[in-house]
């Protein structure tokens, strides 16, 4: 049977500058960002070939196609997982570039959402939330820390994991973001500062919660193959996959509400890849909220199911432990971009460009990205 | 949404049973025909055996508490005035889950496996939702 692996590159990544009330539109932050990443890339816009836009707000791919002047597109897809949408479309990619359809696909998201709705009046209008949006809204279950922290109090009292575990993590990633010039948090954060943000979905206090903000980040997936001889450092995708949970439009029907749809794809991306747990030098994982790190780190099998607490304890996801965990800030201190911005990120530590929050000797990393109800997607890649 | 108003259930043809059960009180759950699955939220297809023949029974009403958030900031301006509520997620004796508000008096003995009836009183706007109450 063909395998993905290393079959792909990410042989661009752009960033336009995260911000609040940006006075940029979605459709322009990603053409910013997209010109970055083709730019990144050495290759001009009229070389894409395929476009997989993300995000329910984002331009579709002839918008693309009419401003670059795209002479012959011959490949567009959706992969629309929410925040699993960016590692969805790379393994998407790379299908259809191994499958000869195209050669360089455009990966771009945008958003400008932080002075518009907010994220609990949103959702609403997705059909992937219409059950919610039926029974559970009028109830007062209305945004995404309300209909997650159910998963996160089961698991707390199931597996006696506490609101410490989660300062941990949102500690942790805010020491990252410190050393991020485009980071939207810039101060320091302790244990009793999370301890002491003001409640919003119990348990999710304040700084157990992601930014919403505006900006744009991009990609350009090529064939490992062309990568070699491409402008920048070469970082192949190992391994990649997406997983559904149970239930996938209702948290609350779903048997195991600790069980994410990336415990159905972790094993097969780690398969794929080659590589064991221990093999893993850098991990930006996706963190809406800090209970979901904690929940991934246990679906992926870093640690058992339940002692995801005790794991993430000791410091080791901070830069200097043994598995750094979103050097950039991620959606809890950098910008919400969708986890975009977590496979940017991993693809710097990979080429050796992550400045001040660089891993040392990193090789091999992961990124995960979750979505909507809890769909999960996955991906390891190496350098070289 | 209105900013004025809490949003209100729209029925779908396949869950019109359910609310026309909760406006006179009742917990109605979809049964298939078929096979028997006891399913919730209200959909087409019966997930063991794919028959869209379904039945409605009235279900307990019991159930036991799965987990439950407590919301201290209200996302809809409708809220505020509610603050702080707490919602449940319940397994029902019937075996599918619910979810719904707990009601004032059972919060202090809020735990895991907390024996539960529900009940659908209406709230400020009049609509009629489900509220779980402690079993005595």
């Amino acid at each position: 049977m063909m395998s993905l692996k290393g079959k792909g590159a990410i042989t661009g990544i752009g960033e336009t500058a995260y911000e609040r009330a940006s006075p940029f539109s979605a459709f322009e932050l990603q053409i910013q960002a997209s010109l970055a990443a083709i730019s990144d890339a050495g290759l001009d816009p009229k070389d894409i070939d395929g476009i997989i836009p993300i995000g329910i707000t984002g331009a579709p791919a002839e918008a693309f196609v009419m401003n670059f002047g795209i002479p012959d597109l011959r490949f567009s897809a959706l992969a629309p997982l929410g925040g699993a949408s960016g590692i969805a479309a790379v393994q998407c990619a790379v299908a259809a570039i191994s499958a000869g359809l195209c050669n360089h696909v455009l990966i771009p998201a945008g958003r400008n959402v932080s002075s518009g709705a907010r994220a609990g009046v949103r959702i609403h209008q997705m059909p992937q939330f219409h059950q919610v949006t039926e029974y559970e809204l009028p109830q007062g279950a209305i945004a995404p820390a309300q209909l997650y922290a159910p998963m996160a109090r089961h698991h707390m009292e199931l597996y006696g994991t506490t609101s410490r575990h989660f300062a941990e993590i949102a500690v942790g990633i805010r020491e990252h973001a410190l050393l991020n010039d485009n980071a939207l948090m810039k101060k320091p954060i302790t244990i009793e500062d999370h301890q002491n943000s003001r409640m919003i979905a119990d348990p999710f206090r304040l700084f157990d919660c992601s930014l919403e903000s505006d900006g744009g980040a991009a990609l350009v997936v090529s064939s490992a193959e062309r990568a070699r001889d491409m402008r920048q450092p070469r970082v192949v995708i190992l391994g990649s996959g997406e997983g559904h949970p149970d239930s996938p439009s209702s948290i609350t029907q779903r048997p195991d509400m600790t069980r994410l749809g990336i415990a159905k794809a972790a094993p097969r991306v780690f398969e794929m890849a080659g590589v064991t747990h221990a093999d893993i030098d850098v991990a930006e994982i996706y963190d809406c909220f800090t209970y979901i790190v904690l929940c991934q780190l246990e679906d992926m099998g870093f640690c058992k199911k339940g002692e995801g607490g005790p794991f993430v304890e000791d410091g080791k996801l901070r830069l200097g432990g043994s598995l750094p965990t979103n050097t950039h800030g991620g959606l809890l201190s950098q910008a919400h971009m969708l986890g975009m911005n977590h496979i940017v990120e991993l693809v710097r530590q990979l080429r050796g460009q992550g400045g001040r929050a660089q891993v040392d000797g990193a090789e091999i990393g992961l990124v995960t990205g979750y979505g909507d109800m809890g769909d999960g997607a996955m991906a390891i890649m190496a350098r070289g | 949404m209105s900013i004025d108003l809490k949003p209100v259930p729209h029925a779908t043809p396949e869950s019109q049973s359910y609310w026309n059960g909760v406006a006179e009180g009742r917990l109605r759950l979809q049964r298939c025909s078929q096979c028997g699955l006891v399913r919730h939220y209200p959909q087409l297809v019966c997930t063991k055996c794919y028959s869209v023949a379904v039945e409605w029974i009235d279900a307990s009403g019991r159930g036991t508490i799965h987990s439950w958030t407590v919301a201290h900031h209200a996302f809809h301006p409708a809220f505020k005035a509610d603050l702080p509520y707490t919602l449940v997620t319940i397994d029902l004796e019937e075996g599918p889950r619910a979810l719904g508000r707990l009601d004032l008096a059972s919060q202090s003995k809020l735990h895991i496996g907390m024996a539960v009836q529900v009940s659908f009183p209406a709230n400020d706007q009049g609509v009629k939702l489900p509220m779980f109450t402690a079993m005595v």
